[in-house]
């Protein structure tokens, strides 16, 4: 009703545009009165839910001693119940719960992919410089000789809150003091503790482990090694049964005022030298090393090195070769049927455009392998059939591979750009070919200067999103032929129809030997390339500018 | 009615009762303009709409055969990849009874998994990137341009690029709260939300805009607050784009690879798309009819979901490339 009186008048309706202050104050009130208890009641309830995990988290980051994480969810949380109590602030009541997510997920790690690619992190070197002393000195340890026996119990965190499964040893040592240590943290005088026949039967704040508790958790116990003290030389406490421990000592000796490891055995002295590992002289490492900054090093490594550098060339030269060709083939055949099938005399075009979805519809990673199946060079439907025994490497041959990958492409990707093809035919009008012919121009001659130019521009943005799309097309390629046939010579695992996308994912998480700073710093480099069309391409289109 | 010329039905009786049926239409038209309408000679038909179904025929059988071929090897029991090339030679279920007892493959597990994680993580996508776009159309609010940019890049880098940091990351988490961390489906859907708004907020802000605001403004005269004008009058009227995103987002769920081959390390914990692609790689040609018989029941609810939401989906897409 309120819309009736002043649209006829220019003048109010421009006052009624500019919210006077009074409505400003209906405004809040309606929404204070509207909201009702029950929202209301929902809101406190989902808020403490929210704030009582948010603590209990902080709790046990603290415990853990995350001090800078910890605070970051309480001051989240507190955002959070702040943005949701105060009166107003309603955008941001409606984007929160979004950003949160895209925040963590999606901004966060790009910017720590940013920070793994100038580390040395992988395989060997995921830990910490101490953690990675420990592992060596717990590798290939002895029984120190002549050691004494320990009568041991091992023991666990008692209580049910914020207990974690870590267990520890308790020992009673020569002077009648209780020690305890856990796999973290050496062995420590401990007062609060009932010692029964030279073993330990009770510890304040401490469960003592009963004989069947100790044979389920029987790996566990053989795999504890607690310190002796904070000095890693002085030997670790080891049990078998859970009864009785000794100390061993490891090979190598750590000094840590030279910060060398040496060898017991063969008394060659490892030195750390700056590279994340303990180097003997003669280059050999001492694995596991520890994570350090590598700085340049893994783009550095990647230009200079020609194991490397020949591959990620090749790579990235074919990823824009697939990607470009992907999107031609499948927009020239969609265009293509699209036009063949804009026409209102075909009433039956609508079951042509049923089955064309089909190949949209079904699952694209199962289509891959459906298609890997029937390429396959001995036993394939396609070499067996359809070419009568014959015996084309479809997925083996380096060159007849990428055209097999175009080709499944263009069966998985035309019915896309057939129905947005059709779409935007549809969406042009009729007059414009009638004008032009009735001007005196052919029907191709129609089509390619009047609407193609057209169709061109409304599609453009859905040209450079399938541009982008097809850049990281890991499933087809991973899929259909593994990035293989494998590139022998290559440094790194490659093949001749790996894209970017899928060396990343090989040099990361396939085969023994994980690089995360290498691959993180090719991510970098796609994250460089995408980026750099994505902006060139939406300037050109001004798709950008229509936003308001 | 007689038939327009004596050689189509070459092509296929049915085609030509359409041609047929649409003339008949046609007729209703004046006459006098076009008197050639009124009885088409073959020639005249196969210029017009006759060759189009020749590209058609062509069409259909490029896009059904792989799907023909699954179907067939996985009707083939004990099947291996050579003996599915003679395509329906034997039909029986067997390969689909095997499909669920295979301990070291639990078919059944992933699938159950798959459509856990799709539906919360499509529920979730549509719940987070619904209430971004109502923001976005509706509130005027500093930042509100420069959001909207950052979205649109935002959606040119799909999660999957930073997959190492995603996995370093859930590493860090697991040590922590094991629960939400590696290995864990909620951990993965938390992933996958992350994607949500960068991926469906700018399409459904298209469609939301189309909503005039005269609804909203008439409900908030009557008294409505901003959430039940959101839940009772905008969401039911953007439905068809709920249905969209939620189709897209279950659909790329289903299909994602990367991401849960790296966070989903348990075999009984896989999707079908890890679960699939460890199956077909370590016995690749013995157990092809299984495999497809896998495969077949996975597509069932993708393909069957597209084809009901045909018209929506259609729309979807040119609505976004058009617009």
């Amino acid at each position: 009703m309120a819309g009736e009186t002043t649209s006829g008048r220019p003048k109010q309706r421009a006052a009624a545009r500019r919210m006077t202050r009074r409505q400003k104050q209906a405004s809040t009130l309606i929404d204070a009165t509207s909201s009702g208890w029950k929202l209301m009641l929902f809101k406190i309830v989902v808020l403490g839910l929210l704030c009582a995990t948010a603590v209990y988290a902080a709790l046990v980051l603290f415990m853990n001693q995350r001090w800078l994480v910890g605070s970051l969810v309480i001051v989240g949380a507190a955002g959070l119940t702040w943005i949701y109590l105060k009166r107003g602030a309603l955008p941001a009541k409606y984007l929160a719960p979004g950003l949160v997510f895209l925040l963590i997920f999606q901004i966060f790690v790009v910017l720590y992919s940013g920070y793994v690619a100038f580390t040395n992190y992988g395989t060997g070197h995921n830990s910490t410089k101490d953690h990675a002393i420990q592992a060596i000195m717990l590798q290939a340890q002895e029984r120190v000789p002549d050691s004494p026996t320990y009568e041991v119990s091992v023991l666990e965190d008692s209580g049910e809150l914020l207990s974690t499964d870590e267990l520890y040893l308790a020992i009673v040592a020569g002077d009648g003091e209780v020690l305890i240590g856990s796999e973290d943290e050496p062995l420590e005088p401990s007062s609060a503790a009932t010692v029964q026949d030279g073993r330990v039967v009770a510890a304040e704040g401490y469960d003592v482990l009963e004989f069947n508790e100790l044979l389920n958790r029987q790996t566990e116990i053989t795999d504890l090694s607690v310190a002796m003290s904070e000095d890693p030389n002085a030997g670790y406490l080891r049990t078998q049964d859970g009864r009785r421990a000794y100390v061993y000592t490891s090979r190598y000796i750590y000094d840590e005022m030279a910060d060398t490891m040496t060898s017991s055995e063969t008394g060659t002295v490892y030195s750390d030298t700056g590279e994340g590992a303990f180097v003997a002289d003669d280059g050999e490492q001492l694995l596991p090393g520890w994570r350090i900054n590598v700085g340049l090093d893994n783009f550095v490594n990647a230009v200079t090195e020609d194991s490397i550098r020949g591959p990620l060339i090749y790579v990235t030269l074919w990823t824009f070769a697939f990607a470009f060709l992907s999107v031609a083939t499948t927009f020239a055949l969609g265009l293509f049927l699209a036009v063949v099938f804009n026409d209102k005399r075909m009433t039956s075009r609508k079951y042509y455009r049923l089955v064309m979805i089909l190949p949209y519809a079904f699952p694209g990673f199962l289509s891959a392998l459906v298609w890997a199946g029937m390429m396959n060079q001995e036993f394939g439907f396609l070499n067996n059939v359809l070419f009568g025994g014959a015996s084309i490497p479809w997925l083996t041959d380096p060159w007849l591979a990428k055209v097999s990958i175009l080709i499944v492409n263009l069966w998985l990707g035309f019915p896309y750009m057939f129905l947005v093809c059709t779409g935007a035919l549809q969406s042009i009008p009729e007059e414009l070919t009638e004008a032009a012919q009735v001007d005196g121009a052919k029907a191709f001659q129609a089509f390619r200067s009047i609407k193609l130019p057209l169709l061109l521009t409304a599609l453009a943005p859905l040209l450079i999103s399938s541009f982008a799309f097809n850049f990281n097309n890991f499933n087809l390629v991973y899929m259909l032929t593994g990035g293989g046939p494998r590139d022998v010579s290559a440094g790194v695992s490659v093949g001749s129809t790996d894209i970017l996308i899928s060396m990343v994912y090989k040099v990361a998480f396939v085969g023994a030997q994980a690089d995360y700073g290498l691959a993180s710093a090719f991510s970098i480099l796609i994250f460089i390339i995408v980026g750099t069309i994505s902006v060139l391409a939406f300037r050109k289109t001004k798709a950008l500018e229509e936003l308001n | 009615m007689a038939v327009t010329a004596p050689g189509s039905t070459l092509i296929a009786g049915e085609q030509t009762t359409a041609v047929g049926s649409a003339r008949l239409r046609r007729q209703r038209y004046p006459r006098a303009e076009k008197p050639a309408l009124a009885r088409r000679p073959f020639k005249k038909w196969w210029r017009e709409t006759g060759w189009r179904h020749l590209v058609g025929a062509g069409v259909v059988v490029f896009s059904v055969f792989p799907l023909v071929y699954v179907l067939s090897a996985s009707l083939n029991p004990g099947g291996t990849l050579i003996s599915a090339n003679s395509l329906f030679s034997r039909v029986s279920l067997g390969s689909y009874v095997e499909l669920f007892n295979r301990p070291q493959q639990p078919y059944a597990a992933w699938f159950l998994n798959t459509l856990f994680i799709g539906l919360t993580a499509s529920a979730g996508s549509v719940l987070l990137g619904a209430l971004a776009a109502y923001a976005f159309s509706r509130m005027r609010f500093t930042g509100r341009r420069v959001g909207l940019i950052t979205l649109v890049l935002v959606q040119m880098f799909p999660q999957l690029l930073a997959m190492v940091a995603i996995f370093l990351l859930m590493m860090g988490i697991s040590e922590v709260f094991p629960a939400i961390g590696l290995n864990s489906q909620i951990g993965l859907i938390m992933v996958y939300l992350g994607g949500a708004l960068g991926v469906n907020t700018y399409l459904m802000y298209g469609f939301f805009n189309t909503v005039p605001t005269s609804i909203d403004e008439a409900a908030h005269i009557d008294g409505a607050g901003h959430a039940r004008i959101f839940f009772t009058i905008i969401l039911p009227l953007v439905s068809p784009i709920l249905a969209v995103v939620a189709l897209l987002s279950l659909v790329a769920s289903l299909s994602e690879f990367v991401i849960a081959s790296v966070l989903l390390r348990d075999p009984e914990r896989q999707t079908l798309a890890v679960g699939l692609f460890q199956f077909i790689s370590q016995e690749t040609s013995q157990n092809w009819s299984v495999f497809a018989a896998g495969a077949v029941l996975a597509a069932v609810i993708p393909v069957a979901l597209f084809l009901l939401l045909q018209r929506y989906i259609v729309s979807g897409l040119t609505a976004g490339s058009v617009k």
